[in-house]
């Protein structure tokens, strides 16, 4: 059963004009399959280009060339289709509440406000957030403000979630329990996930598929890791877990080389 | 001592008031402090006509207060910087949001702010007699003048710091560009209004004073100005007592407002 993809990315290149003359191309010949309900783990370097991958995805930049389509549409620009976890908490809004944020592109679409507000707290018990409905986000807690940022992702219903290292600056232990959740939102809602990391371990405790970028410039997949592991397998100290990760650590150890001795 | 008065476990009293109780005692002895080193300073050091001490500056103030003088001087000052002030903001805020957001506009209106926010409001006092008499119109002018530029300038800065992440979150959580000026720009963008604001009154204060000095009619500023000419040294010394209490109200109101309106706003301290 072959069924067309979500999101498909082909031949794509973004090149950065430099005023010195020296253009950039921080993509080249980029190309990515995401198939709906599945949770893909784009792993990079840092520096490889993966930010600028989602962000084309997301709408926020242009691709210089190549295709660029979720659900066989060519995308152009930001679209409430494809929702945005950030990786900081800059992107929510500090004078409105919790549920205010959550119900902002509900709003923004002119939901009624007793509908809003049900789907709104609805959302935010389903990322653990109950009771905290009218609470101003620099009153919470980092682990909470992202918890905020995906249920405000969630209940705009989009096709897919893009997130972009949205652990990366939680501390270990939070960032444990919040990788968990995703997982169990993502089986709950049954939502198509694109998620952003360096970070091995997360990977592969989170990816249904890993694709491993090389590392920059000119970057593109150097190739997808199959994750087929069981919910009790992801596990960092399971024999398979081990296996599928060191086959990624093989697959990035050479890029991790490479990226070094470019920036030295 | 706040903290103590927070965690005691003796506390009865709701901690928020024992705070603001503590921050009311902070200000009276910070006050009765005041009034204590004037009176020295005032009877014993200085010992002078020149410099009355605070008891007779207070009896000067309650004589003038019942007369009706004193509130009438008042009334007019800060009518007029009431006035000045909100016709200042008003015209600030959207000339700054525009400047923000436009980079055309800014690059239109830029020298017009650059230049004129060197040119202070009391330089400005004798053009506006010569161009709108002594009476309200160069009051309020000065007071429009001495607010529009902070308030522009305070607005623009907030539009451009507003974090690229909040509009792009907006933008794919389905806002439009109407959408996202209207409930992210302008919004983020508040906090730096009022601040604006805060400076713009504070500088009111000065403007006016300055402007009834040198021409007016009435007004706390002609109120020293003539208490001068007669040698009134205790009349002058109500003027500035009234023009640091005046100010010091107007702040906390503002203050107030701010914390009570737009305390979500993440408001200036």
């Amino acid at each position: 059963m072959v069924s067309a993809p979500l999101v498909r990315l082909a031949g794509v290149s973004k090149i950065y004009r430099s005023l010195q003359g020296g253009d950039y191309a921080a993509l080249r010949d980029f190309d990515l399959e995401i198939a709906a309900g599945e949770l893909f783990c784009l792993l990079g370097t840092s520096g490889c280009g993966k930010t600028t991958a989602l962000n084309i995805i997301a709408g926020f930049e242009e691709a210089t060339s190549g295709a660029v389509e979720i659900a066989g549409h060519t995308i152009k620009g930001p679209g409430a289709d494809r929702g945005v976890v950030f990786q900081g908490d800059d992107s929510l809004y500090p004078w409105l509440t919790a549920l205010g944020n959550v119900e902002f592109g509900l709003r923004m679409r002119g939901m009624k406000r007793r509908e809003r507000d049900e789907r709104a707290r609805s959302y935010l018990e389903l990322v653990g957030l109950r009771g905290q409905e009218t609470k101003h986000p620099p009153e919470l807690s980092g682990g909470m403000k992202q918890r905020i940022q995906i249920a405000r992702v969630l209940a705009n219903e989009p096709e897919i979630l893009l997130m972009d290292e949205p652990f990366a600056a939680l501390d270990a232990q939070t960032r444990a329990v919040m990788q968990q959740e995703l997982v169990k939102i993502w089986q709950t809602t049954g939502k198509t996930v694109l998620f952003i990391t360096h970070d091995i371990d997360e990977a592969v405790t989170l990816a249904t598929r890993i694709g491993v970028m090389h590392a920059g410039p000119e970057s593109r997949i150097k190739g997808v890791v199959e994750v087929d592991l069981a919910a009790d397998e992801r596990d960092r100290t399971n024999d398979r877990f081990v296996a599928v990760y060191r086959q990624v650590h093989e697959m990035i150890r050479e890029e991790v080389a490479i990226a070094m001795r470019r920036s030295a | 001592m706040t903290v103590i008065a927070k965690t005691s476990p003796v506390a009865k009293i709701s901690p928020v008031w024992r705070g603001r109780a503590a921050v009311v005692a902070g200000y009276i002895a910070g006050f009765a402090s005041l009034f204590v080193v004037w009176h020295i300073a005032a009877t014993y050091v200085v010992s002078s006509v020149l410099f009355p001490p605070p008891g007779r500056v207070v009896f000067k103030a309650v004589e003038l207060a019942r007369d009706g003088i004193l509130g009438q001087q008042i009334a007019v000052s800060m009518r007029r910087i009431l006035t000045g002030f909100a016709c200042g903001s008003l015209i600030g805020i959207p000339i700054g949001l525009a400047i923000g957001s436009f980079a055309p506009v800014r690059r239109m209106l830029e020298p017009y702010t650059e230049f004129f926010r060197f040119i202070p409001a009391t330089a400005m006092i004798t053009v506006a007699v010569i161009w709108f008499g002594i009476g309200e119109g160069s009051k309020i002018f000065l007071i429009i003048y001495t607010t529009v530029f902070i308030v522009i300038l305070n607005t623009a800065a907030g539009v451009s710091a507003v974090t690229p992440n909040k509009i792009r979150a907006a933008r794919s959580l389905g806002a439009n560009r109407a959408q996202v000026f209207l409930y992210v720009a302008l919004p983020a963008t508040v906090p730096y209004i009022l601040t604006g604001m805060r400076l713009a009154m504070g500088n009111s204060f000065v403007t006016i004073i300055a402007a009834e000095l040198v021409a007016a009619n009435a007004g706390l500023g002609k109120m020293i100005w003539d208490a001068r000419l007669y040698m009134l040294v205790d009349q002058i010394f109500v003027a500035l007592l009234v023009l640091g209490a005046l100010g010091f109200i107007t702040d906390r109101l503002f203050r107030w407002a701010i914390y009570t309106f737009a305390g979500r706003y993440s408001p200036v301290t």
